[in-house]
């Protein structure tokens, strides 16, 4: 049995891509048949008639995917892609001076990187229950602004756009600091100084050597927010009622009570090549961008 | 370039600089003059690139640690982007997003130079360093060898015509035969443009072939200061002396004898010394000499007038270019004396272990330490 082992294992040493195969066959098994797999399957619905009580009947159609150029429809897309945009440019504009202190500063880094993770050991949905306690009318913000006198009789904030989008934000604000600090910490110090004895102020330093150089971080961190915001529902959901419906809620809606797989799937391909779309413009705009030219 | 002329461009005067407890730079006082390729040598930790640092202003001396002066106007609170300065780091330090040429631009960009110039500027001084412009003007610094990365960094810096060029071990990580040819071109620079170098190194050949004058340091001080062939010839300290170059050391007690000085070691061997101010009957004093000064001996057959001590052949060590024979002398230790080795006449061969042998030298050769 040993010895067995031990050829084999000899065997696979001496052949690279043979190591390589046994490497990558567990995890791309487990991707094949929980994603690609279900993935088709989806696909194949959303190009057949729908079952009277869910699930699809034979045959083939194209409506599910003109169904959602309904104005409802865009409109709810159009709302996503502003909110996650918007969430994006939120995360990126807060996130990125706290991964600058965190690089930057050597004594509190392992403590503040902790505070930045922490958020995880509770599940997002405690947290966003929480959110709710936080900002309903008898929650503690409209009873700390009435104590300070701030407001009279307590505010609306719950199921608001911006109780949505302080939501998003809070959720995905770690996704864009950890990127931003790791492109930031790597960032050879001797570069600043080489800078300043060029004659670079601060400012100048910051625009011409760090943030091109932290660009990798942005970006990687925009996708990690963009990407899992636009598919977002139980933040829209859970803070934003019934007005504030996002395109996960959407897809959502019609996998449980609406009860129309294969428009929901529709919707969901039609959501993922939008995000393929965007995700490459936003790839390109960058390379052409000040910080970008990144050569091989 | 304000200053009048025979003004020292560089004014280090009674400065200190500590990190915490350590002292990196103690109370140092020196001149720069203009033009001059000046080295700044010393091991590791000696406070060399501190002192480059509050040179470059990456760093502030003490309160009351004394006062840098640039061009005759002091800079000890001015940031490095308000000094006439240029740097060269031990690392290069280009910027990986950018291309040569906009690094070699990017010094020129942040000093306002009118766009029609850059361009020109730029050229020329990659010209300057031997990289062909239409070459590398494009490329990226990954896709350059150390020795171009160390081009493209001299003329970023030399772009913008410095009074004063920095440079911190800049030769360090590229290979021998490279880093000679870079030494020799460095120098031939400083002596075409007339801009003043500062050179930090812990390697004291490098030293010695670029410098007009070297500031040694040890400890945070300045050790000695002198040009190369004052600091080999005449080392005021052990430190110096065992830094730069090989010395062998005596110890003794100097003894005067009617006009002229001996030294009485341990055993009661001695010889003699030359008149020196710090001398004084009975005082404990260290010597140190050159091992390229002295010669092997047959015990009898010392030249009148030499300075001689009888031991025994260690060990022959063949260096090709000369040969050291280390003899062991009863009281003063192991004495290493460095032949040439002159072809036909390599008289070394002579020589082999447990031989009876003296070590012989002129007395003028002796060089009285000072104590540290």
């Amino acid at each position: 049995m040993g010895a067995i082992r031990e050829r084999a294992l000899a065997w696979l040493y001496t052949r690279p891509e043979a190591r390589a195969w046994a490497l990558l066959a567990p995890g791309g098994f487990w991707l094949l048949l929980f994603f690609l797999l279900p993935l088709l399957i989806m696909f194949v619905y959303s190009l057949m008639p729908r079952g009277i009580y869910g699930g699809v009947e034979p045959g083939f159609t194209l409506e599910h995917y003109a169904r959602f150029f309904d104005p409802l429809y865009l409109q709810v897309l159009q709302r996503t892609f502003i909110w996650s945009i918007g969430c994006t440019i939120i995360c990126l504009v807060l996130g990125y001076p706290v991964a600058y202190v965190i690089a930057r500063g050597r004594r509190w880094r392992t403590f503040l990187l902790f505070l930045v993770v922490l958020p995880f050991w509770t599940s997002f949905l405690v947290r966003t229950f929480a959110m709710i306690f936080l900002m309903r009318d008898t929650g503690l913000l409209n009873n700390w602004m009435l104590k300070l006198g701030l407001i009279q009789e307590p505010m609306t904030i719950l199921y608001t756009p911006f109780a949505v989008m302080a939501g998003l934000v809070y959720g995905f604000l770690p996704f864009m600091i950890l990127p931003i600090y790791a492109s930031l910490e790597k960032v050879d110090l001797s570069l600043l100084e080489a800078a300043e004895v060029l004659g670079a102020r601060p400012t100048a330093r910051f625009r011409r050597v760090t943030l091109p150089l932290s660009m990798p971080g942005v970006v990687a961190g925009s996708l990690l927010v963009f990407i899992p915001a636009l598919g977002s529902f139980l933040t829209s959901d859970l803070l934003g009622g019934a007005k504030q419906v996002m395109i996960g809620n959407l897809v959502q809606n019609q996998f449980s009570s609406a009860r129309n797989w294969p428009f929901g799937s529709a919707a969901s391909f039609i959501v993922m090549a939008l995000v393929l779309a965007a995700v490459m413009f936003y790839l390109r705009v960058k390379d052409r961008g000040p910080g970008g030219a990144t050569p091989i | 370039m304000s200053s009048p002329a025979g003004q020292p461009v560089v004014q280090f005067s009674g400065v200190s600089k500590c990190f915490g407890d350590v002292k990196a730079v103690d109370d140092i006082s020196f001149d720069i003059r203009r033009g001059e390729f000046f080295s700044i040598l010393g091991p590791s930790g000696c406070g060399k690139t501190t002192t480059l640092r509050l040179l470059a202003g990456f760093e502030e001396p003490d309160e009351d640690g004394g006062e840098v002066r640039l061009l005759g106007e002091t800079v000890n609170k001015k940031r490095p982007y308000e000094r006439k300065i240029a740097m060269v780091f031990q690392n290069y330090a280009l910027f990986p997003h950018l291309t040569v040429a906009r690094n070699v631009a990017f010094g020129l960009e942040q000093r306002k130079t009118p766009k029609g110039q850059i361009d020109g500027l730029v050229r020329r001084s990659l010209e300057m360093v031997r990289l062909k412009p239409e070459v590398f003007s494009r490329r990226m610094p990954g896709q350059l060898s150390g020795g171009q990365r160390q081009r493209v960094a001299l003329a970023r810096a030399l772009v913008l015509e410095p009074a004063i060029l920095l440079l911190d071990e800049p030769l360090g990580a590229i290979d021998l035969k490279l880093r000679k040819e870079m030494q020799l071109e460095l120098k031939a620079l400083n002596k075409q443009l007339g801009t003043t170098f500062v050179y930090v190194t812990h390697d004291q050949e490098e030293a010695l072939t670029m410098s007009d004058r070297i500031a040694v340091m040890d400890n945070g001080r300045v050790a000695q200061l002198g040009t190369p062939a004052e600091i080999y010839e005449n080392p005021r300290t052990a430190f110096v002396a065992r830094f730069i170059g090989e010395s062998n050391f005596f110890e003794g007690t100097a003894e005067q004898g009617g006009g002229t000085w001996d030294v009485i070691g341990r055993e009661g061997e001695g010889f003699r010394v030359p008149h020196h101010p710090s001398l004084s009957n009975g005082k404990l004093i260290q010597i140190a000499v050159r091992p390229e000064w002295m010669d092997v001996q047959k015990p009898d057959a010392v030249p009148p007038g030499e300075n001689a001590l009888v031991g025994t052949v260690k060990d022959i060590i063949y260096l090709g270019e000369t040969m050291h024979v280390i003899v062991t002398i009863p009281g003063a230790g192991d004495v290493t004396v460095a032949l040439r080795n002159e072809g036909q006449l390599i008289k070394p061969l002579l020589w082999k272990r447990g031989d009876a042998a003296a070590v012989a030298w002129l007395p003028e050769d002796c060089q009285i330490l000072e104590e540290e």
